[in-house]
């Protein structure tokens, strides 16, 4: 079990040497190309806000999509929900753009929570009624998802006063998040983040529910056995899923951005993948790996910067991380081999 | 009239170009698949090939050297692939998606050095009979031979499943993985080779793209065609003839909205964009509402890990 925890380090540190190894290939100075990688990011206090700011949306789908991986359910369509999310909650701020009121801002969460909600529910559905793919369909409409953005921002949503720019009106001051401090970036949306992980830990480790998703994860024959409803656990846990990203999405547009165009979201719902699994599926877990991958972003943007290398760079390290992750996952699956054995010889 | 005809020629001989990647990428897919291993990472495989063409290419000048060399790095890269998920036993979805993820950045991170250097003239065949022919000529001559060959190949896939030996050894271990290693098959490898083919063909893909289609190297230049091959697959319903029909289908809603959006015609851009994803959902839903079907259609073991105990 500790080793369970424990190999997410180890993947950790590979990862780092092995974009040392390839800085060094690309003819930089490893250490100073890490340096500006992993500590220069971090090491003043706007650059801290900025890493919780990228952290924040990577943690809420994480959060969510751990709901679904736990019980073998692929969702790895949160990009779409994400942005669905944002189109449903950016319309109704878009409705209130001349006007103020404290409660047009919860009303705008709201929307972007259900909105991620339904649109995870296409999967989901299709795949309780009409038993298809959830990977295949949820990774199919995440295109059709940014394309719907697209078409909106350029056209019917784009703004009347915006030079045919493919952006919308900004959003009036009542729908954006409230900065927690002044000059700094980092908004009340990291509340939101913090009440997921608190709620989904409750919910997994506390609820019949919980139990019930764990059992499904482990043995579905299990489930089945114990006469669990597995067609409303899939339609729930898409729906908690769908919901955590399209709040990323609201949060990302009613935060930093403050308006709609094309490019609302670096991948983040891909990303968060990456940031499920190595917080190993668990709500305290995934804080700590929204943070190392969060990083992974700034530090990507500082080195182009610094080093003239392009951003993409980011997901280098983001693959190498699921790579390694992944690979070291074999040492646990050695482990149990081992003990397994070991039990059998006990037995004879 | 005659003047319609040839256009529609030469619209014909651009649809089959614009499918040209799709189809050699989601043949190389199908066969992946068909041995039972989901690998989505097409997108970051093809855009490995693309980059690694042109750097060939401008730093050797030598345009088979490129090719080859696109499919070696492709091979190379699902190399990763089939170590984790077949030696590893990792998961296919995570893997491939750390794939795409990974050969999206590394590509961008190889390609610092390339960005606005002019691509070389690919050699094309046939240009004579491109011209003095109406209608047929821009259809039938005047390609690259990558085009000849990505036509070929979904035939030459159809046969190798249906007719040889080896086929019927991939579809084996894409059926029933136990069965077919109890009969002496060793599962494990097979799905190496399938893995590694899948590789090789995403990187031509790939290539054809950075050094034929837009003879350039552009930062993720692959522009999600990777995603649109995984779904061709699916649209097909894992059959290599559909995969030509499906890949001409979405090649032309491509090259059609181009037209459209010169035209002016009225329906956004964005929905015919979105019409191939919207169909895959739509074949996927009928395939597999009847259990029967699906296990027609699909490899069963499709993105199960397959361990053998020793």
């Amino acid at each position: 079990m500790a080793l369970y925890f424990f190999t997410p380090f180890i993947a950790i540190i590979l990862t780092i040497l092995g974009g040392g190894i390839i800085f060094y290939i690309l003819g930089f100075n490893p250490i100073e190309a890490l340096k500006f990688y992993f500590i220069t990011p971090i090491s003043n206090l706007y650059g801290l806000s900025e890493l919780l700011l990228k952290a924040t949306p990577l943690c809420l789908i994480a959060i969510g999509l751990s709901f679904c991986f736990k019980s073998n359910n692929w969702n790895i369509g949160a990009e779409g929900q994400l942005t669905f999310g944002a189109i449903v909650g950016g319309g109704v701020a878009l409705l209130f753009y001349n006007q103020e009121g404290f409660y047009i801002l919860p009303l705008v969460i709201l929307a972007g929570a259900i909105g991620g909600m339904i649109f995870a529910l296409i999967p989901a559905v299709l795949k309780t009624y009409f038993n298809t793919n959830e990977i295949l369909v949820s990774l199919m409409l995440v295109y059709v998802s940014k394309l719907l953005l697209d078409y909106l921002v350029v056209g019917p949503w784009s703004n009347p006063e915006g030079f045919n720019f493919p952006e919308t009106r900004q959003f009036s001051d009542s729908s954006r998040m409230p900065l927690l401090f002044e000059g700094l970036r980092i908004h009340a949306g990291i509340f939101l983040a913090l009440a997921a992980v608190m709620l989904s830990w409750f919910i997994l480790y506390k609820t019949y529910l919980g139990f019930q998703i764990k059992v499904s994860g482990l043995s579905l024959k299990t489930a089945k056995y114990a006469g669990f409803k597995g067609k409303t656990m899939i339609l729930v846990v898409f729906m908690i899923s769908g919901a955590c990203a399209g709040l990323a999405g609201v949060g990302e547009i009613t935060g930093p951005i403050g308006q709609l165009h094309r490019m609302i979201s670096p991948d983040y719902g891909f990303t968060a993948i990456i940031v499920a699994f190595l917080g190993r599926l668990n709500p305290f877990g995934i804080i700590f790996a929204s943070l190392v991958v969060a990083l992974t972003y700034l530090g990507a943007e500082t080195a182009q910067i610094f080093l003239q290398i392009p951003k993409y760079t980011g997901q280098v390290f983001q693959g190498m991380i699921l790579f390694f992750l992944l690979a070291s996952d074999y040492l646990l699956f050695f482990k149990v081999k081992i003990l397994n054995l070991k039990k059998n010889e006990l037995r004879h | 009239m005659s003047l319609d005809i040839s256009f529609i020629g030469i619209l014909i001989g651009s649809i089959m170009a614009s499918s040209v990647p799709l189809i050699l990428a989601a043949s190389g897919e199908l066969i992946t698949e068909r041995s039972g291993v989901l690998n989505l990472g097409v997108e970051g495989m093809m855009i490995i090939g693309a980059i690694s063409g042109f750097a060939l290419m401008v730093i050797t000048d030598n345009l088979f050297v490129a090719i080859v060399g696109s499919m070696l790095s492709g091979v190379i890269i699902s190399l990763i692939f089939g170590f984790l998920t077949q030696s590893l036993l990792t998961n296919h979805v995570a893997t491939g998606l750390a794939l795409t993820i990974f050969g999206i950045g590394l590509s961008a991170m190889l390609g610092k050095n390339f960005v606005g250097i002019p691509g070389k003239e690919f050699p094309i065949l046939f240009s004579s009979l491109r011209e003095s022919i109406p209608f047929f000529g821009p259809i039938l001559f005047g390609h690259s031979i990558v085009l000849y060959f990505a036509f070929a190949l979904p035939f030459l896939t159809n046969y190798f499943l249906k007719k040889t030996k080896l086929g019927l050894v991939v579809r084996a271990v894409g059926d029933s993985p136990v069965s077919a290693s109890n009969q002496g098959i060793n599962v494990i490898l097979v799905r190496y080779c399938c893995i590694l083919y899948g590789g090789a063909m995403c990187g031509l893909a790939g290539a054809y793209l950075s050094l034929i289609y837009t003879p350039q190297w552009i930062e993720n230049m692959t522009a999600g065609r990777g995603w649109i091959a995984l779904a061709l697959v699916v649209f097909a319903t894992w059959s290599p003839i559909k995969v030509l029909i499906g890949a001409l289908i979405f090649g032309g809603i491509t090259i059609l909205q181009l037209h459209m959006q010169a035209i002016g015609f009225r329906i956004p851009v964005q929905f015919l964009s979105a019409l191939p994803y919207l169909m895959t959902i739509i074949v996927l839903v009928v395939i597999s509402r009847d259990s029967r079907k699906i296990k027609l259609n699909t490899p069963t073991s499709l993105g199960r890990i397959f361990y053998k105990e020793k």
